[in-house]
Formats: structure tokens, C-alpha cells, sequence
């Protein structure tokens, strides 16, 4: 068995890099038919990680690994390695599933596209590269991986690069990646300089010689990669500019899957984080939950909405871990994958309706994007309606809904944390609340302003059809998946997560005491980080958040209740004056710094880019204009100066007053040597040659 | 067979080179490529050799006691000798040597300008390059150093670009300039050392006992100095590297690879063939320096390569930051950790190959936009507002206009910019790795590089190929064969070392433990 599940898992992971070479190879001839390929190679790897899920999380067999050697010189040893538990395996379901269905999809929302193979191949790659991520058993085969998701999302961001925009987001999204990189690739030397290793389940029981503050930093130096990929605060920047990508791919990759690669790698290093490193984790996950909601309020742009809302609910998970909950930060991250992944393709169906509508109009100035031009969808789109309420309510935390389930896990722990720690840590469950409300309130902005309503434009509206089945059939499928049930299988009680996924992940060991002989308590195998604080362990976590279940469900559907009341008094009921509320949020201040992102776009661009650009300007312009125009070239200019004037007292001096008698003979040799100059190079070189074998002749013979 | 092939893969190029001579006097009218055939020809050959050798090369024998080892007396009163050899330290280099001087002549082949000259004195210059990587003798070396010299001067006089006779005695001098120290230096090792001779191995014996003084100053010091300027303006490390950008955009592209491919290796090369072995107490006072010079080329490259416009400069400036990495690796043979001195000095060699192959491409790929635009500004429309720019001409949307061209380019600037799966990655990563456990905080300044070789790539990639295409650039045809032909090989290599970087730490790592036998115990 454990054979089996090795082979599988190689399958799954080079089968989509087969389809992205062979695309790459054979994709022109087959045009439009290239997507059987892709599609049949990514459907395999979903059989097969189905199977794996199977036997890890159904039938509880035990986690498997392998590994060879990658690199290894005497005293270097840099094993590459799979490792398959059950985070792996639901991980492997969720990428693979929604990577399949994001597939189909884009067979008919890309049809016509004159680079449709290349779209598919990127989509290989992409796939590749991520499962590489889920698969990996050693921090260095993560960042390999790491950066090729990079890379991947980099070509998909600028699939339609004649637009400077996606040209510009792509370069946006792969250097701020790389900043968060930066810190990660330190992390790691730092982590391997103690350890002596890369194995992400060997480095927990080696680090306890490693004093706090530099297993602190290390910790929160690694998560850097996180804040990068996950688009965290302060490095999120790059994730709205992502939405210049073909629809299907913000919700695969920018939603779904590669931005909750930093909320993974965040998991797989949880055992060796300290307290200090997860309370920084939870207060960056908070800042950023809280600030990508207030964002999201004042967009008009459907993606841009949805965008940002990806951002405050990679804080929640990325909060979830920093207090400790990780089962709820994971829980988050697959709910949220379903129910996301449905939101994009959602108003991805809207995007094409609309884009259609135009066209047909022949009205190329219209943003198909915008909301104000659309309204009253409902009854054009019921499908898409339909699935994009159900994801909304997911989202928005209604009970029977997935997002419900884990929301309400990671809203628990944040009170157990507050409740362990008091004082300042009371900031993390407001942002936790104060987030969730905001979130009801702007997606069901979303919905009425898309579907409810009047249409705002009467024209565009008249044209708009249902998407066709290629495209509804995924979103059906991902709105069934946004059901609270599919997570508490075999129990169906709408208000508890009891059920496979909590006990799957219960059973999952952080730390394989097994295979590394851990000194650390057999019975607690999650303990490491109470080597650093006797007072907080995870277990007392768990402890605590069982405490506040009860407390912070009530106080979730309390927000979720209110936002969506007051959304639907401004925007369904029109009971509230959108423009007197705006008139009074502009008063306080608090509209700009939603309009505006909170300053941080001009911020980075003014206060770092561009006085950088400057300062590389001003670096070459030292380089080159005044350190060797001026500096290096003087000494050659004083030389010739030099010579001249030696010159002058050579030929006036010595040559016309003292030897002016055999100028003659001087020029007779000069007309002699003149012919040797004949500007041939071959005479040049056959004297060169000749000189050097006289010269190696004459020296033998001394 | 086995003596006589470092010889042949030394004077192989001279021979014909001298066979050309012989055919330009029978006067070949209007058969001009008959040149090209005998280069191509002749540099296959040497690859084929150079091939061989590596299918015979035994790691883990030193030179004393390989096959391939000849050592004949030469200038006898100086107990000067013909000692040429082959380790794991050279057989890299050996190797690009060998692709690179192929290749070359097969981007060569549009050469019409007084093609005699052209390619005669390449294969001067290749052979000697070929040399300086096999001598075992410092005169010898010395000698090889020197003659590449004089070819690489005409090469960028004649067949460079506008600015060419400048750029060409700038190249002279700077590294004349240079040589005189090593001069200076190697004479100081001949007497000094107490054995008067030149051969490498014995001097490793009785250099590190020199103990004298000269002007107040330790003659072993003094020594190490003047080779390292030497070896310094070849790397080049700042700021000895001025010549390097006009010398890299002024030569013709053959040209810009063999200097960006190889001739900045020879640098590193002797700093880790001589200066290392023989003066290991030097190595280990200036390793500190040594990893700070490697990081500031690594930033102020990537900085001034950020600013470029003119795409070859940028390449030229990339040269310069890579070349960093080199350093920083090399630096780190005084960690006290086994694993660091590894890591350290492996990934300084592999990065020595990896940026050979990876520039190498850069300067092919520059070579062939600019054979069809005749310039290389990569200026935006904003970039007007300056006035020095304002009316240049750039490119911008080439990515729908020559697909094949935008996806070879992509593939070499990812990895330029080190990303894993291609070669570059490792060798950086390595070097960083091996900084770290000595030089912790310059290596973490250090590791911005890995941000800043990405800025400017991919800034150049939008400049050039995305955007909406240029009106200008609607004629370009997609790259054609004989370009790919030269590409494709070496993408092949930076791809397999990437995936696999083994079979290249197998060939180097008995080497480097050798250099690090002679330092650790000092330190």
C-alpha cells in the first residue's frame, strides 16, 4: 500500500508537467482540441488523489514517505522526499478538484482565445508546481516549488500581456513574492545552520538547542514566504492586480489554491513556531483580515471585491494559526477554497455574460467588470445566481453553510486566545467579528448590486444569457461543495464541525514522533513549543476554544446577521441613503482610506520604488559617468599627457639637439619597417606567431 | 592518446588557425566560408576532445597521478616546464571552454568582415583560454593569460560596435594593468618561495612557508595582493569592473559571450587554482573582505543593471552581480562548519559554469533582436520625459510577434533571476548557503540580490515583449535555426543542472576538498 500511494502521488505530481510539455510541444496542431489532453490528465490526477484521500482520511492509513538523494558531496546531503498525512491528502482533493473543474470551465470561457493551448499548459505547470508544494517533505523542495507556483502565476497574471496593466500585474505579483521570499530562503539557512537539515519533520525535534529569540526569528523570517504568497499585510499588494488574469485563474490560483500555499507552508512549520512568532502570525492575519474588509466596501469592480475578500479570509486563516487553532485554520482554508473558488467563477459566468452583451452591442468602452452596469441579473442568470448565493452565504458565515463551520472554529479560538493572554490580545477577536460583519455586509452589496434590483442598464441587460453548461456544471458542483454537511459527514448537525475533517486532522500528527525520536513527551506529540512557554500548549488551546464554542458561534451569527441586515436596508430595501452614509464615511475620513487601499499602493510606490529607481539612476550614472569617464579615464589621459610630454623632451631635447645627426638613419628604418604595416592580419599573425616560437626558442636555448 | 590530449586541445586551434593562414595564401576568391568551415571544424573537434576527456575523467585522482598529467622541462635555466593537467576544477571549465568557442563560431556565421582575421584570431584566443585552465605551470599560465590578451584586443577593435577602439584599449590596458601585478606576484613566489619554480605543485609545498618582509609589509601578503588585483579585474570584482560593460556591448556578440562565459571565470579560476593553495593564511585574513566585495558586486551590479536602457549593458551588469555570488561562495571557505566550506566553494565553481552557460544565452538572445533592430534600447514611452531618451527607439509586444524568441528569452531571464529548476538557482543558493555560516549578515544583505536580479529582468521582459506591439517591430521574423541551434544546447544543460546538479558536484567536489585541505587546518 504504501508503494501504491507513492506511485500515485508521483503521478499526481508529473502528470499535469507532462500535459504542460506536451501542450507546449504539440499544442499548436491541436487548436482547440488541446484541452482533451489537459483536461484527461488533470481528471487523472483527481482519481488519484481521490484514492489517496480514500485510504489516508477514510481508511486511516498511516502517513507515508519517501525520499531520495537530490544532492549529496561529502559532508552535503539535500534529499528531495514526499510526505503524505492527512493534511497532504485534502489538500492534494482540493487543488486537484477545483483545478479539474477550473479546466472544464475554461474550455468554453477561453474558447476563441488565440493562445488557448498555452492557457492549458500554463494551467499544467501551474498544477505541477503546486502539488510539488502539498507534496514536499523538506522546507528546500517547498521553495522550489514556492517559486515556480510563482513563476506559474506570474505567465497566467500576463496571459493577456498586450494589456500594460497585466503585464505590470505579473511583474507587481512576482517581485513582491520575492520579497516574502527573501525572508523565507533566511529563514531556512538559518533553520538548516541548527539543524544540520531541511526535513520539515526531523527540524522540530532538533531545534530545542536553538535559543527563542533566533528560532523566533527564523520562524517568522519562514512565514515571510507566507505573508508574500498568502498576501498578507504588508505584503498583499500584489492580489487585486492579480484580477487582470483570465477569470478561471484568479479563482483557481489567486482565490483558491496557490495564495493558500502560505497558509499551508504556515502549517507544515507550526511545530517549530514560538509564541512570540505565532502572535506576530496572528496579529498580521488580523491587520489583515480586518483591512482588506474595509477595502472591499468601496469597490465597484466585481473582482476587485471578490479580490479583497480573498485577502481578509487569508487573514482569518493566517489568524486562525497565529492563536493556535490550526485545525480551524486549515478547516478555513478548505471551506474557503470551495466556496471562493464558486465566487470567482461566479462572476466569472457574469464577466462573460456581460463581455458577450457588449459585444454584441459592439460597445467597447463599457467595463463588463463594473457592477453599476449591471443590476437585476437574477432572472437572466438563475443558474449563476443561484450557486453565487449559496457561496455568499458561505462566506458571510450562515448556518448550514461550510463557511459557517469554519469560521465560527477560527472566531472560537481568537476568544480562547484572548481569554489565555487578556490585555492586547483583545484586538484579534474584534478584528475576528469586526471583519466577519463587514464581510456579510459587502458580498451581499455584491449580490444586489449584480442581481437584485432594476438593471442600471437597460440595453446591456436585454442581451445577457445564462453561461453555458461547460461553465454552470462546475459552479453547481462547488456550490454543493459549500454546504456545511459535505465537512461533518457522517453527521449532519448544522451547528457543530463534528465530523470527518475535524477527526481526520485530529489524527494528524505535526510532529512524526515515530520516525525521529523525539525526546519530548510520548502522549503529546504537538507539545514542542512548550519547551518555549510552560503556560501554553496547544492542548489548552483546544482546552479554551471548546470553552468559547459556544459564545463565539452566538457572537458570529449575531455579525453575519447584521451585516447582512444592514447590506440589504442600503442596497435590497433602500431604507438607508447610500450617498448620505458615504457623505458622512467621507467626513470621518474613513471613505478615502477605503477608496484608497489605505495608502499603502502610493505609499510603497512613493516612499520605496520609485526613490529606489532613483537611486539605481543615480548608482549608474556614478558608475559609469563619473567613476569611469571621469575617474579611470583621467588616469589615462594623465598617462598620455605624460607621454607626450616625454615625447616633447625626447624629440626636442634628445632627438633634435643631441642626435639630430642620425634622424636620417631613423627615417631610413622607418621606411624599412612602413611595409610591415601592410594592414593584412594574417602577415600580423604569422609574425606573431613566429615571435612567440623564437622567443620560446631563445629561451630553451639560455 | 591520453598525454597527448590536453595538448591537443590546447594547439588544436592553433593548428587551425595556422592551416587558415595556408589557405588564404592558395587565395580562395569568393570561398570565404571556407574559414568558417575549418573554425567550426576545428572547435568541434576540441569538443569532441573536450568530451572525451570528461567520459575518461577520474574525480577523484589528483593531477600527480592522472593520465592525462604531462609535465616535460621547457626553459630549463628557469626551471620554467611544459605542465599541463586536468582536475575537478578545471574540467568545467574546460568543458564551457570548449561549447562556448562551438557555439561561438556557429553565431559567427554572418561574419563578413575580413572573416580570415575574424575567425583565425578566435582560435588564438581559444586556445588560449584552453591554456590558462590547463597549466600547471604558473609561467605557463601566465604565458596562456597574456596571449588570449592581444587576439581579444583586435577582435573588439575590428569587428565591434561603434565605440569599438575605445572600448578595445580600455579592455588592453585595464588588464595589462592587472597582469603586471600577477607578474609582480609570480616573480615574488619564484624567488621568495626558496625553490625557484614555477610549477604549482611544488609551490603549494613552499609558498605557505615563505616568511619575509618587504617595504614593512609580509611578502606572503604582498604576494596575495598583487595577484588578487590581477585576478580581481578579470572577475572583475568592483571597482575593477569599468572595462567590463563597454568591453561587453562594444565586442561583436561572439565575442560578448566568450568574455561574459569565460574570460571572467579565468579570474576566479586563479584566485582558486594559485592564489588559494599557496597562500592559505592570506586566503583566511581576507576571506572577510573578500565576501564583502562579493556583495557589494552583487547589489551595485543589480543596481546599475536595474538603470540600464540599453538591453546588452543590463546583460553586461548582470555579469557583474553574478560574478558576486562567485566571491561570496569562495569567501566562505573559512566556516567553521564542514557542510558551509562545502557549500561555499561547490556552488562558487557551479556558479562559475551555471553563469557561463546562462550569460552565454543572454548575449546570443541580444545578438539576435539586435541583428533585426539594429539598436537595443528597451525605453518606454514614459522613459520620454528624460532627455536623453526622448525619440529612442524600443520594442514592447514582441511576445505575439516571435513566440519562440519570447519563450527562449523567458526561459534564460527566469534563470538569470535564479529560479529553481534552472541552473542558476543552485549555484546561488549554495553560495548564499555557504555565506551564511560565516558571514551572516553580509550574506543576509547579500541575499537581496535575489530581488534585485529579478527586478531588472523582469523589467527588460516587459520592455521588450509584453505591452501592445511596437509598429516598429512588425517585420521581425521569429528567431531562425542556426540561433537556435546555438541556444538550444546550452538551454538543455542549464535545465538538466537545474533538476540534476550532481554529475557537476561529482566532477568538482574532490577538487575543492583538496583547496579546502590546504586552508582549514590554519584556520
Amino acid at each position: 500500500m504504501d508503494n501504491n500511494l507513492i506511485i500515485l502521488s508521483l503521478f499526481i505530481l508529473f502528470l499535469p508537467l507532462l500535459s504542460f510539455i506536451s501542450l507546449l510541444i504539440v499544442g499548436k496542431r491541436l487548436g482547440e482540441k488541446s484541452h482533451f489532453i489537459a483536461l484527461s490528465i488533470i481528471g487523472l490526477t483527481f482519481i488519484f488523489s481521490a484514492y489517496i484521500f480514500y485510504n489516508i482520511i477514510i481508511k486511516h492509513y498511516h502517513p507515508v514517505s519517501v525520499s531520495i538523494d537530490w544532492i549529496s558531496s561529502t559532508s552535503i546531503n539535500i534529499p528531495l522526499g514526499i510526505y503524505i498525512d492527512g493534511v497532504t491528502s485534502i489538500m492534494l482533493c482540493v487543488v486537484s478538484l477545483i483545478s479539474s473543474l477550473v479546466h472544464l470551465y475554461s474550455t468554453e470561457y477561453m474558447k476563441g482565445d488565440k493562445r488557448y493551448t498555452r492557457y492549458f499548459a500554463f494551467l499544467g505547470l501551474f498544477t505541477f508546481s503546486m502539488n510539488g508544494i502539498i507534496l514536499a517533505d523538506s522546507l528546500i523542495m517547498m521553495y522550489l516549488f514556492w517559486e515556480l507556483v510563482g513563476l506559474s502565476s506570474f505567465l497566467l497574471i500576463g496571459f493577456w500581456f498586450e494589456k500594460d496593466s497585466a503585464a505590470n500585474a505579473s511583474k507587481k505579483a512576482f517581485l513582491t513574492n520575492r520579497v516574502g521570499d527573501i525572508g523565507m530562503f533566511i529563514g531556512m539557512m538559518i533553520i538548516f545552520y541548527h539543524t544540520k537539515t531541511f526535513q520539515l519533520h526531523a527540524i522540530p525535534g532538533l531545534v530545542s538547542d536553538m535559543s527563542s529569540e533566533i528560532l523566533t526569528c527564523a520562524g517568522l523570517l519562514i512565514f515571510m514566504g507566507a505573508v508574500g504568497k498568502s498576501a498578507q499585510f504588508p505584503l498583499h499588494i500584489w492580489l487585486p492586480d492579480a484580477m487582470e488574469g483570465p477569470t478561471p485563474v484568479s479563482a483557481l490560483i489567486h482565490a483558491a489554491t496557490m495564495v493558500a500555499a502560505g497558509v499551508y507552508m504556515t502549517i507544515r512549520i507550526f511545530a517549530f513556531l514560538t509564541v512570540d512568532a505565532l502572535a506576530v502570525i496572528s496579529v498580521i492575519g488580523a491587520i489583515t483580515a480586518m483591512m482588506a474588509a474595509i477595502i472591499a466596501i468601496t469597490r465597484n469592480d466585481i473582482k476587485a471585491v471578490l479580490a479583497y475578500s480573498t485577502i481578509s479570509q487569508l487573514g482569518y486563516m493566517i489568524m486562525g494559526l497565529g492563536v493556535g487553532a490550526y485545525v480551524a485554520g486549515f478547516f478555513h482554508l478548505v471551506t474557503h477554497a470551495m466556496f471562493k473558488a464558486c465566487l470567482f467563477l461566479c462572476s466569472g459566468s457574469v464577466i462573460h455574460a456581460m463581455h458577450h452583451s457588449l459585444h454584441k452591442l459592439d460597445d467597447h468602452d463599457t467595463n463588463p467588470q463594473d457592477m453599476n452596469n449591471m443590476g437585476g441579473l437574477m432572472y437572466k442568470m438563475p443558474i449563476t445566481f443561484a450557486c453565487m448565493l449559496i457561496a455568499t452565504f458561505a462566506i458571510a458565515g450562515v448556518p448550514l453553510f461550510s463557511g459557517f463551520l469554519s469560521k465560527d472554529a477560527i472566531l472560537a479560538g481568537t476568544l480562547a486566545y484572548y481569554h489565555a493572554h487578556h490585555g492586547w490580545t483583545i484586538i484579534i477577536p474584534l478584528a475576528g467579528f469586526g471583519a466577519a460583519l463587514i464581510t456579510a455586509f459587502y458580498m451581499f452589496r455584491l449580490i444586489f448590486l449584480t442581481f437584485a434590483g432594476n438593471p442600471k442598464n437597460e440595453k446591456i441587460h436585454s442581451n445577457v444569457h445564462e453561461s453555458p453548461k461547460a461553465m454552470t456544471t462546475p459552479l453547481i458542483i462547488l456550490s454543493i461543495l459549500s454546504f456545511a454537511f459535505i465537512f461533518t459527514l457522517p453527521n449532519i448537525n448544522p451547528l457543530s464541525d463534528n465530523g470527518w475533517f475535524e477527526h481526520s486532522l485530529h489524527e494528524t500528527k505535526l510532529v512524526d514522533t515515530h520516525h525521529h525520536n523525539l525526546n519530548i513527551n510520548s502522549e503529546h506529540p504537538r507539545l514542542v513549543i512548550q519547551h518555549f512557554d510552560k503556560n501554553y500548549n496547544l492542548n489548552e488551546v483546544e482546552h479554551h476554544i471548546h470553552d468559547q464554542h459556544d459564545q463565539a458561534m452566538f457572537l458570529s451569527l449575531l455579525v453575519a446577521f447584521i451585516g447582512i441586515l444592514l447590506s440589504s436596508l442600503f442596497y435590497f430595501f433602500n431604507k438607508f441613503s447610500i450617498e448620505k452614509a458615504t457623505y458622512f464615511m467621507k467626513k470621518v475620513g474613513l471613505f478615502n482610506l477605503s477608496r484608497r487601499k489605505f495608502y499603502i499602493d502610493s505609499i510603497y510606490n512613493n516612499i520605496i520604488y520609485k526613490p529606489f529607481l532613483w537611486f539605481c539612476s543615480l548608482a549608474s550614472r556614478l558608475d559609469w559617468n563619473i567613476y569611469d569617464q571621469t575617474f579611470i579615464d583621467s588616469i589615462g589621459r594623465r598617462t598620455l599627457d605624460l607621454s607626450d610630454r616625454s615625447v616633447k623632451a625626447d624629440y626636442d631635447w634628445l632627438d633634435q639637439k643631441i642626435v639630430d645627426g642620425s634622424a636620417r638613419l631613423v627615417e631610413y628604418f622607418n621606411n624599412k619597417l612602413k611595409h610591415t604595416q601592410s594592414g593584412i592580419i594574417q602577415n600580423y599573425l604569422m609574425a606573431g606567431i613566429l615571435g612567440i616560437v623564437i622567443i620560446a626558442l631563445l629561451f630553451q636555448q639560455i | 592518446m591520453n598525454s597527448l590530449i590536453l595538448s591537443l586541445l590546447i594547439f588544436l586551434p592553433v593548428i587551425g588557425s595556422i592551416i587558415m593562414l595556408v589557405v588564404a595564401k592558395i587565395k580562395l576568391e569568393g570561398r570565404e566560408d571556407f574559414y568558417k568551415i575549418i573554425a567550426l571544424f576545428t572547435t568541434g573537434l576540441q569538443l569532441l576532445l573536450a568530451g572525451y576527456l570528461y567520459l575518461n575523467f577520474d574525480p577523484s585522482l589528483t593531477v600527480d597521478n592522472s593520465p592525462f598529467t604531462v609535465q616535460i622541462p621547457w626553459i630549463d635555466y628557469f626551471n620554467i616546464e611544459y605542465f599541463v593537467g586536468i582536475d575537478g576544477l578545471s574540467m568545467p571549465m574546460v568543458l564551457l571552454t570548449a561549447l562556448l568557442s562551438f557555439i561561438c563560431i556557429i553565431i559567427s556565421w554572418n561574419i563578413d568582415k575580413k572573416p580570415l582575421g575574424y575567425f583565425s584570431l578566435f582560435l588564438l584566443l581559444d586556445a588560449g583560454m584552453m591554456g590558462v585552465f590547463l597549466s600547471f605551470d604558473f609561467f605557463l599560465f601566465y604565458i596562456f593569460w597574456e596571449v588570449m590578451l592581444l587576439p581579444m584586443y583586435f577582435l573588439i577593435g575590428i569587428w565591434g560596435g561603434p565605440k569599438r577602439h575605445y572600448a578595445a584599449i580600455k579592455f588592453f590596458l585595464y588588464t595589462l594593468f592587472g597582469s603586471v601585478f600577477m607578474l609582480l606576484g609570480m616573480i615574488a613566489l619564484y624567488f621568495y618561495s626558496g625553490a625557484e619554480t614555477f610549477n604549482l605543485l611544488t609551490l603549494i609545498q613552499v609558498a605557505p612557508t615563505i616568511d619575509a618582509q618587504l617595504w614593512g609589509y609580509n611578502m606572503q601578503w604582498l604576494i596575495w595582493i598583487s595577484l588578487f588585483i590581477g585576478f580581481a579585474i578579470k572577475i572583475p570584482i568592483v571597482p575593477f569592473h569599468t572595462w567590463l560593460p563597454l568591453a561587453h556591448v562594444e565586442a561583436p556578440t561572439a565575442i560578448s559571450v566568450i568574455l561574459a562565459g569565460v574570460l571572467l571565470k579565468m579570474g576566479a579560476y586563479g584566485l582558486l587554482r594559485i592564489s588559494y593553495p599557496l597562500l592559505p593564511g592570506e586566503v583566511i585574513a581576507f576571506a572577510y573582505p573578500l565576501a564583502i566585495l562579493g556583495v557589494i558586486n552583487i547589489i551595485w551590479g543589480a543596481m546599475n543593471a536595474i538603470a540600464q536602457i540599453d538591453l546588452k549593458k543590463m546583460v553586461a551588469y548582470s555579469s557583474v552581480s553574478h560574478m558576486g555570488y562567485v566571491c561570496l561562495g569562495m569567501a566562505a571557505i573559512v566556516s567553521n562548519d564542514p557542510v558551509g566550506r562545502e557549500f561555499g566553494m561547490n556552488g562558487a565553481v557551479m556558479q562559475m559554469f551555471n553563469h557561463g552557460t546562462i550569460t552565454a544565452m543572454l548575449f546570443i538572445l541580444v545578438g539576435v533582436i539586435y541583428e533585426k533592430a539594429h539598436h537595443r534600447w528597451i525605453v518606454f514611452p514614459s522613459d520620454y520625459e528624460d532627455k536623453d531618451l526622448a525619440g529612442k527607439p524600443g520594442f514592447g509586444g514582441l511576445g505575439s510577434q516571435m513566440p519562440i524568441y519570447t519563450g527562449i528569452v523567458a526561459f534564460t531571464f527566469f534563470a538569470g533571476l535564479g529560479l529553481p529548476g534552472l541552473s542558476g538557482f543552485i549555484s546561488e543558493a549554495f553560495c548564499f548557503l555557504g555565506g551564511f555560516s560565516v558571514f551572516k549578515l553580509i550574506t543576509v544583505i547579500g541575499t537581496l540580490g535575489i530581488l534585485l536580479n529579478a527586478i531588472y529582468f523582469l523589467r527588460a521582459y516587459q520592455r521588450v515583449f509584453l505591452g501592445k506591439l511596437n509598429e516598429k517591430c512588425k517585420e521581425y521574423s521569429d528567431i531562425n535555426n542556426l540561433e537556435l541551434i546555438a541556444v538550444v544546447p546550452l538551454a538543455i544543460i542549464v535545465l538538466f543542472l537545474g533538476v540534476n546538479p550532481q554529475p557537476l558536484i561529482d566532477i568538482i567536489s574532490p577538487a575543492i576538498e583538496t583547496i579546502i585541505s590546504y586552508i582549514t587546518p590554519l584556520n
